[in-house]
């Protein structure tokens, strides 16, 4: 029971948290990209555009700042025996992440946002660069703590204390998983901001508003297109680099993504099934002859393992120690069939809609998004990558399963021996609670500042016309 | 020095930042509704915080961090232990984070009382639930051999942590007003004056009160010193802000505030988190670190890092120095200021 409330927790936290997290990696470039751009050309267009971006920047920040909190401290409290066990590891990351990461985001995206007039030029301008690159430092960090999850290098199990130990700090900052996990969610986050760039501008280009703008949503949107193709091609290498390091070091979350009851060489990929996939009937689908084996050995002929083999093979592997026992060493395989298919389904979808986006914003093509679909398509487009996100990391997270470290600790062995099941429900009806309040707000607050589009620069005269005026050119 | 000593130091150093920087924005937050009576006191108050108290923050989340790093058991019976005063502290630090950054983003007068009611509250609570929790922390708490927590909220929720969490409540609350004097200028910089020699005695009683309670039980001659020299620093601020002298006034109540962490690290060590169940189940230095690898990486971290973070954090500090009235405030505006209406050019 404590065990299921605490996995709903940290579930439920995580991936709401992460909902803002792509967007404000990828977006902070954005921001930075069109300063840096009115710092050069001193066309106003560029700077509206930050400005814009960069309103839409920390509305989402805010959240995703304050539900990274509870990230920091809910591994102590509803997963103390995970910690104990893995604290010399897994807590060095977490801890140069806040040192070199948070400080960096939090101080300059300070002088950024208050920094209008008070700073000189092109220190403002580095602030946002450093912001962004604090962000993406974070993603490093923490993604280094959560591939030593999936694959554990780097260390020794302490007989004496039972816990790990660290052996050697650069080969768990190199673990082969972290350096296909970086790029793909590095990429995937600026997918996500040139998704939000690219639907923001698309829409306002619909509604043509205002005459004078249009450019400027042009501008934006053609860049955000641009962006997000490229991000995505670096989403799908990366993931297909992914695929083959996850076949080797995860057989298990490569055969649970595909149902793969049994070993089979040349396997297909199936696009949907309709059918039950508990392996005990032939699946109805729509498949893709060696695909599979193509995504996980790079050989359209290779081998995948599948299910019923590895779960012999981690019975007879892992059934001795009480750390590593497990009812069952598959994860749950709808949720691990759907969320694959998901996340490159839906992520990948926006792409089209930046193709479409191209197309209508050709040269010669004097009025852009005419059709009545763009408004759907600008929404659907800005929410693609984020859910893409979203099942990706479900995929992740569940594959593991029934693992907390892969092969080395179960699950059910890191939740809190301390805490009652009454507290981690209290506390999981307070976070949910509280977070779908916070979400209204959230969405609410970014429809009304996307929909209001850039806001038009104040003329120089207005602002030294009021006489002794010492006012601040901007406060909250 | 050994590895866990200097770790423990660095730890005690971390949340001496968290509680000298986060501790005048807790008091800031508590004062919206004393000091901020109009809308344009409230904001002079928001802005003097507002490029800064995120930096901040992020004191307390290198504190967490650096603990599970050095210190996995510590940080895991503390979490897992206190686990439902840090869930206020969490919801209370959700809430007040987003009254300070969405306040402004409507220019409506709901929208801004709900937020500052967030910021109220998500300023009290984890102003006073830390001096709970570390009051217990020093006076020890029920730990069994396997190092887990075998107490309740009940027992975190002793008359002494009570006092221990009106101790922090009102010192932070001192600790604000000075830095409202320092940093604001008109009417409210000495309303905030006027103020702070009435809180400030409240305060500095009831954090003596709270050392001499800890030091007779757990002090030495090193914390006796520190919280000697602490109180000092409290009476010394006061001093200084009856004489008009804010700078000084609030350099006394930040080095008193340090001093005070200092004292209650000084009479945990080596423990870090006494059972009193049994004195041989206490979480120490040496039963709850990590490896020596682990934390000789993390001490070079630490030197290289810490002391760019400060300076960067400082350079803001210096950046946003000048003090803020209400003539600086420019009018409340929304994104309804410049959104076209109508259905467009179609």
């Amino acid at each position: 029971m404590e065990l299921d409330l605490a996995r709903w927790q940290f579930a439920i936290t995580t991936v709401y948290h992460f909902l803002f997290v792509p967007v404000t990696i990828g977006l902070s470039a954005f921001v930075a990209g069109f300063h840096t751009a009115y710092l050069r050309s001193r066309n106003p267009a560029h700077l509206r555009l930050s400005k814009f971006l960069g309103k839409l920047f920390t509305i989402n920040f805010a959240l995703g700042l304050v539900t990274g909190i509870v990230q920091e401290f809910q591994f102590g409290m509803n997963w103390s025996d995970y910690s104990r066990f893995v604290g010399d590891i897994f807590g060095a990351p977490l801890a140069i992440e806040a040192l070199l990461a948070f400080f960096l985001e939090s101080t300059f995206l300070g002088l950024w946002i208050f920094g209008w007039g008070r700073i000189p030029e092109k220190l403002h301008v580095a602030s946002i660069w450093i912001v962004h690159i604090g962000t993406l430092l974070s993603a490093y960090f923490i993604l280094a703590a959560n591939s030593f999850m999936q694959h554990p290098v780097g260390y020794r199990l302490n007989p004496q204390t039972g816990r790990a130990e660290l052996t050697d700090f650069v080969a768990v900052l190199t673990n082969k998983v972290q350096l296909v996990t970086f790029p793909h969610t590095a990429f995937a986050a600026y997918l996500a901001g040139a998704a939000l760039v690219l639907g923001v501008c698309m829409w306002h280009l619909h509604q043509r508003r205002v005459e004078d703008d249009l450019p400027m949503y042009r501008t934006g949107a053609r860049i955000g297109a641009i962006v997000l193709l490229i991000a995505g091609a670096g989403v799908a290498i990366s993931g297909d680099q992914q695929g083959k390091v996850m076949t080797e070091v995860q057989p298990v979350k490569m055969a649970a993504a595909e149902a793969l009851y049994d070993t089979q060489k040349s396997a297909p990929f199936s696009i949907v099934t309709v059918s039950s996939l508990d392996g005990q009937q032939e699946k109805v689908a729509i498949t893709v002859p060696k695909l599979l084996s193509f995504l996980g050995t790079g050989d359209f002929n290779g081998t995948i393992h599948g299910i019923n083999d590895l779960e012999r093979a981690y019975q007879q592997k892992y059934e001795s120690d009480p750390l590593t026992r497990a009812q069952t060493y598959t994860p749950t395989l709808p949720l691990t069939y759907w969320s694959f298919r998901l996340m490159i389904g839906i992520g990948m979808s926006s792409m089209l809609v930046a193709v479409l986006a191209l197309w209508t914003l050709r040269r010669g093509s004097s009025a852009p998004a005419r059709a009545r679909w763009w408004p759907w398509a600008a929404v659907g487009v800005t929410l693609m990558p984020v859910l893409g996100n979203a099942f990706g990391w479900i995929f992740t997270e569940t594959g593991r399963q029934p693992w907390l470290v892969f092969g080395l600790f179960t699950t059910k062995s890191g939740v809190s021996p301390g805490v009652s099941a009454a507290e981690v429900a209290t506390s999981l009806i307070a976070f949910t609670a509280l977070y779908a309040v916070l979400a209204v707000i959230e969405v609410r607050l970014t429809l009304r500042y996307a929909r209001a589009g850039a806001e038009p620069l104040k003329k120089p005269d207005e602002s030294t016309a009021d006489s002794d005026d010492d006012r601040l050119q901007f406060a909250y | 020095m050994e590895l866990t000593t200097v770790w423990f130091v660095l730890i005690a150093v971390l949340w001496t930042g968290y509680f000298c920087l986060e501790g005048f924005d807790f008091g800031v937050g508590m004062l919206f509704p004393v000091l901020g009576r109009s809308e344009e006191r409230r904001r002079v108050l928001l802005n003097t915080i507002g490029p800064v108290w995120d930096g901040n923050e992020v004191w307390l989340l290198t504190a967490g961090g650096a603990t599970f790093a050095a210190f996995p058991h510590w940080y895991a019976t503390l979490f897992s232990g206190f686990y439902l005063p840090l869930l206020l502290i969490l919801l209370a630090l959700i809430v007040r984070a987003l009254g300070f950054e969405y306040r402004h983003k409507r220019n409506d007068d709901q929208w801004r009382r709900r937020w500052d009611a967030a910021i109220v509250v998500g300023s009290a609570v984890p102003a006073f639930l830390w001096g709970v929790a570390f009051t217990n922390i020093v006076r020890g708490v029920p730990i069994d051999a396997d190092k887990e927590f075998t107490g309740s909220l009940l027992t975190l929720l002793n008359p002494i942590a009570l006092l221990g969490g009106l101790a922090t409540l009102t010192v932070f609350l001192l600790h604000g007003l000075l830095f409202v004097a320092l940093k604001t200028d008109g009417e409210i910089r000495s309303d905030a004056r006027a103020l702070a020699t009435r809180v400030g005695w409240v305060a500095a009683g009831l954090g003596v009160a709270l050392l001499v309670i800890l030091g007779s039980d757990r002090g030495g001659a090193a914390s006796l010193t520190t919280s000697v020299l602490a109180a000092g620093a409290l009476l010394a601020a006061l001093a200084s802000n009856a004489r008009g002298r804010e700078g000084w006034a609030f350099t006394g109540t930040f080095i008193g505030i340090a001093l005070v962490v200092a004292s209650l690290f000084l009479m945990l060590f080596p423990d870090v988190m006494p059972s009193s169940t049994n004195a041989a189940w206490s979480l120490t230095v040496d039963n709850a670190a990590s490896s020596a690898k682990t934390l000789g990486i993390m001490t070079w971290v630490g030197v290289l890092f810490l002391p760019i973070v400060l300076l960067y954090q400082g350079f803001t500090y210096w950046t946003f120095r000048k003090r803020i009235s209400t003539h600086h405030i420019p009018p409340a505006t929304d994104e309804r200021d410049w959104a076209p209406s109508g259905a467009g050019l179609r």
